[in-house]
């Protein structure tokens, strides 16, 4: 291990390290210690890699971080011919210890140095030791909470410079949990009851982990006072734990019941209004996330943008399809419901067999932008992830945009006066035909945005809209059929009471659980939970 | 407009689950100089996905035999048909190429519940077929051979380097509600066991067929592998289920570093679905991996790229299984000296072609092949990095040595045995024997 002394001098050298690489005066092949292990590095099998890398993690060399974190990310590569150790970046390919652009000849003449898990653990532990002292305090919060994982890896002097130093409370907070965990295998009971009280009521699993190897060797040595300690403790957190996941499941509950309401607004314009038996429902939500597949396809650079370009380029491919499909198939069979389910399931498989003829059979991939990636961190033990976070608010938005234009415009007004009482209508000189092909449109098109948002969490295939249709049935039928405010409580308590169940009962019986209670729910009031009273809904 | 009652919904879905059947597509032309081969492969419905992919490396193999001559002087002529990934339609569509276009081998199926309806069909006809895929085991028929691996050339060895090499000491069970997950999870359940594994380290979990919610799950295996033991997912989920399961892994921040994922069903053409950069250091568990370093892997790359016209297009594991599986019959046929399924038959028994990955595959007593086990880490590029290999070739066994109702059983289909499962303590053969015995 290494002195105090060393480490500060280690530690001015990283922050001195930029000044160090911009000069150019560093030769192609210094003749240091990192240099050496990284032509060891070159030719060595994943087992002798593991002690490289291990002292690796202690050489003192301005270098070494920067070395451990391009390993980490799998960056570090080497020239075969003359066993330059260059960084792989995303623009340019360069010298690792001149800094300086290698130019290649073809792909193939640089080598990966590999790197696999065990690797990993032991770099970021190692990268973690070094940026516990870094000036960024996100990026010590993040080494702190990696040296949780490697605590023993630590030598106290640094830890306690570290404690010293800390001024952010919050990293200090992790820092403290990390000297918890090492107290745990001090040699004498004071101390190790201090490592427990340093830890209890902290949610990190890694605290937890420590916790539950103490409290069994603890118990396997018969040591009844620290027994006792560590197991409340560990209550402490259970009981803690216990409301979070309440927490947990509640939000997991919102965001099926989000997924759940986008994948069946549509429907609930086409069935719920219409009263189509609209059995390519499914696929009008993959033509959306298809469209999404091709704006990525057309603007690469743009990830983030696309998406949003994607919103209502889908609105529009799954618009005018659903027109087409209105006007071409449907409205020849208006009063005929089983005819419209077979037609309609026709047209699905017709669909999905022309995606599979354009695309390939195979799963397109779509990219998530960085905004959407990663969790909103509350407390260690829930984070919700951000993907759901935009999907819930996005289907709130789609359902109110919806609500307005049925309510506030023209369109919606004469869209409702047809479903109401068709004759009048038509005698005030609304074009029947026209505001039904709109309407199935509407429809058709929201189903394309919900695509959008679904390419962001499942796969884009010719088959995802089957996944889906059942679903979107159920939620609208549940809700009430012709009611939009229906469909989503529809579709949140649906989503809520499946995750609340699958808990206990899992993912399969859940599902089935749900489904009897829909049967159930459907013979007490076959029109669901909001359904459309007056006059309205006995004209049908 | 009417409004329509639920029960006309259910009726009518009836209606649609009879009439919807897909028919399948044949190139029937009868000629005498020419040896037929079957493709049973799903172009369309949920399996095409993965079962185009080998429909087209076959015809690959045969166009290839064809450019060298064909086989005893005769061409191969493919004959292609699409079961639809419709279970019974395997059957009907096995029997069409059996009886009425009369083909002297079948490459095909994907799924066990299609091979388990192909089967009673080849063994009444007398067919051949190779079955390219990794599967649960528990099966031995005269008729089929299996190149795909068994549950010891994939899951055992995969379970061995988690607690060997990277010291995991908690399991969880992962798997699709079907029956290759639920076998492969009853054998492993019983071996980590049998290594000492505490029934509380062991969860099991299942979820339906393209499920795409994994929050819960996900969440529930965070928490599990937070008992201050080394956990790892053991994951036998199949299909378009990976996408979401591997979206949520990555959303909820599991690192490999902390639980490794070792999956048995998600290769390379699985990743090329989506963007593996959250995924690299999870783990595959296969017998080829495109990124394994041999001149046939090299050449086998190259040619298929360059037929299927994409130069990104990439291999996996049932590729290579059919590749050796049409590698061995083509010299089979040459060595019995005719495509007769019984003389084919025959002359397969240990017979040995170079598979993919630097070494040799041989074909033993029991229909299943010998051939080493590869551990891969995922990596940026949707690519494998091979981190671990068994040092030898492993043999494929029909019959899990870790439950009990199969430790005792072999097979064998030579003689004396002739048996697929016959009983080394009880010295009898249970279920089928060889025809005419």
């Amino acid at each position: 291990m290494l002195s105090v002394i060393q480490r500060t001098v280690l530690l001015f050298a990283c922050v001195m390290y930029p000044v160090v690489a911009g000069a150019d005066a560093s030769p192609e092949k210094p003749n240091t210690a990192l240099h050496a292990i990284a032509q060891e590095l070159i030719d060595a099998g994943f087992r002798e890699k593991q002690a490289l890398t291990e002292r690796l993690t202690t050489i003192e060399d301005p270098n070494t971080l920067k070395f451990m974190q391009v390993m980490v990310d799998g960056d570090l590569y080497y020239r075969k011919d003359d066993r330059v150790i260059v960084i792989n970046g995303d623009d340019a390919i360069t010298s690792f210890f001149t800094g300086k652009e290698v130019v290649l000849k073809s792909k193939r003449d640089i080598k990966k140095i590999s790197v696999n898990n065990k690797l990993r653990i032991v770099l970021r532990g190692g990268i973690a030791r070094l940026q516990v002292f870094s000036d960024d305090p996100e990026q010590r919060m993040q080494a702190a909470v990696n040296l949780l994982k490697s605590a023993d890896d630590l030598d106290p002097e640094t830890l306690e410079q570290a404690l010293n130093t800390e001024k952010n409370t919050d990293v200090n907070e992790v820092l403290l949990l990390v000297k918890g965990i090492r107290l745990l295998d001090a040699d004498n009971e004071a101390q190790r009851l201090e490592g427990i009280s340093l830890l209890s009521g902290s949610l990190y699993p890694d605290v937890r982990g420590a916790l539950a190897n103490f409290q069994r060797s603890a118990e396997a040595d018969g040591r009844t006072t620290e027994l006792q300690a560590v197991n409340e403790a560990i209550e402490k957190i259970e009981s803690l734990l216990t409301l979070n996941s309440v927490a947990e499941n509640l939000y997991f509950g919102l965001a099926l019941g989000a997924v759940l309401l986008l994948a069946a607004i549509g429907l609930a314009i086409t069935f719920g209004v219409m009263g189509v038996i609209n059995m390519a429902h499914g696929e009008m939500i993959m033509l959306g996330a298809y469209t999404t597949y091709v704006v990525q396809q057309l603007m690469p650079d743009h990830i983030g943008m696309s998406l949003v370009v994607a919103i209502p380029a889908a609105f529009l491919v799954s618009g005018l399809v659903g027109i087409a499909i209105e006007r071409g198939v449907i409205r020849h069979l208006y009063g005929r419901p089983l005819e419209t389910l077979l037609a309609t399931f026709g047209i699905s498989l017709v669909l999905q067999q022309a995606v599979r003829s354009v695309f390939s059979p195979l799963n397109r991939e779509v990219a998530t932008p960085d905004w959407m990636a990663g969790t909103f961190m509350i407390n260690p033990a829930l984070e919700l992830t951000f993907n759901r976070l935009y999907i819930i608010i996005f289907s709130l938005l789609v359902l109110a945009l919806l609500a307005l234009v049925l309510k506030r415009t023209l369109f919606g007004l004469q869209m409702r006066a047809v479903t109401m009482n068709r004759p009048m209508a038509s005698s005030m000189g609304i074009r029947t035909g026209w505001v039904d092909a709109l309407t199935f449109g509407l429809g058709s098109g929201i189903a394309g945005i919900a695509g959008v948002a679904l390419s962001q969490l499942t796969n884009v295939g010719p088959n995802m809209g089957q996944a889906y249709i059942i679903d979107s049935f159920m939620v609208v039928v549940f809700g009430g059929v012709g009611n939009l405010w229906g469909t989503l409580v529809g579709a949140m308590s649906l989503g809520v009471v499946n995750k609340l169940l699958e808990p206990w009962a899992g993912a399969v019986v859940a599902k089935i659980l749900v489904l009897i209670f829909i049967i159930l729910f459907i013979q007490k009031r076959p029109r669901g939970l909001f359904a459309l009273k007056g006059r309205a809904a006995d004209m049908g | 407009m009417k409004k329509v009652s639920l029960k006309t919904l259910i009726k009518a879905s009836q209606i649609i689950g009879m009439t919807a059947m897909a028919a399948g597509v044949s190139i029937a032309n009868a000629a005498d100089d020419t040896i037929k081969v079957g493709v049973l492969h799903s172009l369309s419905g949920t399996m095409a996905i993965s079962e185009t992919t080998l429909k087209d490396t076959v015809l690959m193999m045969i166009e290839e035999q064809n450019k060298k001559g064909g086989l005893l002087g005769k061409k191969l002529e493919p004959v292609v048909v699409d079961p639809a990934s419709n279970w019974p339609l395997f059957a009907e569509k096995t029997r069409e190429l059996l009886e009425k276009e009369d083909v002297d081998v079948i490459f095909g199926c994907w799924t066990s519940v299609s091979r388990k309806s192909v089967l009673p069909v080849v063994e009444e006809l007398n067919g051949l077929l190779f079955y390219p895929v990794q599967y649960e085991g528990e099966e031995s028929s005269y008729n089929v051979f299996y190149t795909g691996a068994a549950p010891n050339q994939q899951a055992i060895p995969a379970v061995d380097y988690l607690i060997n090499d990277l010291g995991v000491e908690r399991f969880v069970l992962a798997g699709t509600d079907y029956v290759y997950p639920r076998t492969t999870n009853k054998i492993l359940e019983s071996y980590l066991k049998s290594k000492g594994v505490a029934e509380k380290d062991i969860m099991v979990n299942y979820t339906p067929f393209g499920h795409s919610d994994w929050q819960t799950i996900v969440s529930d295996v965070k928490k599990f592998g937070s008992a201050g033991k080394k956990t790892a997912v053991v994951s036998t989920i199949n299909g378009d289920a990976n996408v979401p399961f591997y979206k949520e892994l990555a959303n909820q921040g599991v690192a490999s570093e902390d639980i490794p994922v070792v999956a048995f069903s998600v290769g390379e053409e699985e990743l090329s679905g989506f963007d593996t950069a959250p995924l690299v250091g999870h783990l595959a568990a296969w017998n080829y991996f495109q990124s394994a370093e041999s001149e046939a892997n090299d050449e086998f790359i190259e040619a298929w790229q360059n037929y299927i016209g994409d130069e990104d297009r990439v291999t996996n594991d049932p590729m290579e299984a059919t590749y050796i599986g049409f590698s061995m019959w083509a010299e089979a046929v040459e060595k019995a000296g005719s495509a007769d399924v019984d003389k084919v038959r025959s002359a397969m028994y240990g017979i040995e072609v170079p598979n993919l990955t630097g070494g040799t595959a041989v074909m033993n007593e029991n229909h299943h092949l010998s051939k080493p086990v590869l551990i891969g880490e995922i990596q940026e590029d949707g690519q494998f990095e091979i981190v671990w290999a068994t040092d030898a070739e492993v043999k494929g066994d029909a019959w899990t040595d870790y439950l009990p109702e199969s430790a005792n059983l072999i097979s064998d289909w030579t003689a004396p045995v002739n048996c697929g499962n016959y009983n080394t303590v009880t010295k009898t053969c249970g279920g089928s024997t060889v025809a005419g015995e």
